[in-house]
């Protein structure tokens, strides 16, 4: 490969120097359609999201402090009061997949910063101008939110196994969790865009999150029993789509009474609202 | 008529308003009747103050933006009826950096080789020869957050050459760049254009990079074209209209069309409009 010219002298234009060989970026690629669209998409945006993990760990670290707390201090004082009734279950089992749950929801719930971050660097202006359905770019951009609470969501599964909380190791029931994860924290992130479609800027964003992460976190079943809970907030723990993640994954990764069918059916369906509202709304921030 | 004949784009009255101000303040025309038509595998230069509405002409075009009156084609296909074919030609440079520094330039390559459709087979040689077009291969493996504000614009030159686009947009390429670096990319950009017989369609209030570099360039204030035409063809213009200056400067025949200096530019534009030009420039710069 020939070396870059230095300068273009205004007869280059008769003789033209050849430069670098460019064979391939004159001829367009084959424009893919139908179904696979949208899973390439997806697959593209995953892809990043795992590259940008893998240059910078801090925030992978950084978000293990916190479930790592309410582990430690929550659980193992809980554990020793024995106040929750939980079935049987040591109070520290119970509470694992709730944290799980939870640090994956505090993450998701802020992506729509991501987001305006992204609209004001230019970066997803750019993406907008490419052949991807806004749709699909919701999709992508909440499974990428998805990959990530997995990687996070295994350092707490890790922690707890430390902490001597009996999970299972069944691979097929472990599947089962990564994909509730990701199914929770697509519903989330794309929560959190829909809310950044909506205010447009970071600092609203931000005090939304901050108000709405405490009530869906109390207000479901991670910490405590639906059944001890007063009867208006057992109704919004009913539509909270975490409690319906923290009852899959309790199931899955303890084995306790859960109802799987239901549980993921809600989670895809809000998933897929999430998405709906999201890509609606997504052609506000590029305005 | 073939898409290969027809113009590039082609604008017809086209005109947008919005309210300054995010929907509180007062109806701003950004655009107020445009006209124009961007020949095939020529370097279209649009000109303008801030505020002059060069961008919102470019978010139009780019699919970015509905169009709310008038028409806009790209090589044929309507902006607004068939987004997605249009968006298959184009490639894109907004004004603000758009790289992400938290991956390596090749990343930065390959994600937009990916969303437009190359196939894994090919992937890694063609996110190569953008990168190497822009004479970025030594860098490629580096994070983009380590790069100079020129790398980063050539860098974003190879994300918008990897999908082969038969029209590059350019918003501002060269802003709050040194004259050095601004060089550097014109002729990344000159020498692609050679080799691909791609269209160019930038916007810059450089006056001397588009005399340099522009085939024609349309002359935009207030959100109207004034004046059409090449470089040569305006200072013709302008020499004729007007005896006393026999040797005008670009900045001379902008003042001639639109009545006033390019450079009082500061009291005008939207804030978001300079406070976006400014975050740039410092970035770059």
């Amino acid at each position: 490969m020939s070396a870059a010219p230095a300068a273009l002298p205004a007869e280059s234009a008769e003789h033209p120097d050849p430069g670098p060989e460019l064979g391939l970026l004159l001829v367009p690629p084959k424009a893919r359609t139908g179904w696979r669209l949208v899973p390439a998409r997806v697959g593209a945006m995953c892809a990043v999201e795992l590259q940008k993990l893998r240059h910078d760990r801090t925030e992978l670290y950084t978000r293990a402090v916190q479930p790592a707390l309410w582990l430690l201090i929550f659980g193992e004082t809980f554990t020793r009061l024995k106040a929750i009734p939980t079935g049987g279950t040591p109070y520290l089992d119970y509470l694992a997949p709730g944290i799980i749950a939870q640090s994956a929801m505090f993450t998701a719930i802020f992506y729509g910063i991501m987001i305006i971050w992204e609209r004001d660097s230019g970066v997803l202006t750019k993406l907008l101008v490419t052949p991807t359905p806004r749709a699909a770019l919701v999709t992508g951009k909440a499974f990428a939110a998805g990959v990530k609470a997995v990687v996070q969501a295994a350092v707490v599964v890790v922690l707890a196994a430390v902490l001597g909380v009996g999970m299972t190791a069944n691979p097929l029931r472990l599947l089962g969790v990564a994909v509730a994860v990701v199914l929770g924290s697509a519903f989330f992130s794309c929560l959190s865009m829909t809310i950044a479609g909506i205010v447009l800027t970071r600092d609203r964003l931000m005090g939304i999150g901050q108000a709405i992460t405490m009530p869906l976190f109390f207000g479901s079943n991670a910490l405590y029993p639906v059944d001890l809970m007063p009867g208006w907030l057992q109704a919004v723990s009913r539509a909270n789509p975490l409690s319906y993640q923290v009852d899959a994954l309790r199931g899955l990764l303890i084995g306790t009474p859960s109802h799987l069918a239901l549980d993921f059916g809600v989670l895809a369906l809000a998933t897929g609202l999430g998405i709906a509202a999201a890509s609606g709304l997504l052609g506000r921030l590029a305005r | 008529m073939t898409e290969q004949e027809q113009p590039a784009v082609r604008c017809r009255e086209l005109a947008y308003s919005f309210h300054r101000g995010r929907g509180k303040g007062p109806v701003v025309r950004a655009v107020d009747g445009v006209d124009l038509e961007v020949r095939p595998g020529e370097v279209f230069g649009l000109l303008g103050p801030n505020g002059a509405g060069k961008t919102t002409t470019i978010r139009v075009i780019t699919t970015l933006l509905p169009t709310v009156r008038g028409m806009v084609e790209v090589f044929g296909h309507d902006c607004v009826a068939e987004r997605t074919e249009v968006r298959r030609l184009l490639g894109y440079v907004p004004q603000a950096l758009s790289a992400d520094a938290g991956l390596t330039g090749r990343e930065n390559v390959a994600l937009f080789a990916r969303v437009f459709d190359v196939p894994r087979a090919e992937r890694a040689a063609r996110v190569a020869q953008a990168l190497a077009a822009v004479d970025l291969t030594e860098a490629a493996d580096r994070m983009a957050g380590t790069y100079s504000g020129g790398m980063v614009r050539r860098l974003e030159l190879a994300q918008a050459l990897v999908s082969a686009p038969r029209l590059l947009v350019l918003d501002e390429p060269t802003i709050g760049l040194d004259p050095i670096a601004r060089a550097g990319v014109w002729e990344r950009v000159e020498a692609v254009r050679r080799a691909t017989g791609m269209t160019v369609l930038v916007t810059t209030h450089y006056m001397d990079e588009a005399d340099r570099h522009c085939d024609r360039i349309a002359l935009m204030d207030r959100g109207r074209i004034r004046a059409l035409g090449t470089p040569e063809e305006l200072k013709a213009r302008v020499r004729a209209e007007d005896p006393a200056r026999q040797a005008p400067t670009l900045d001379d025949v902008f003042r001639h069309f639109s009545g006033r200096a390019l450079t009082d530019d500061a009291k005008e534009g939207e804030f978001s409009d300079v406070r976006r030009t400014r975050r740039t420039a410092s970035r770059v710069g």
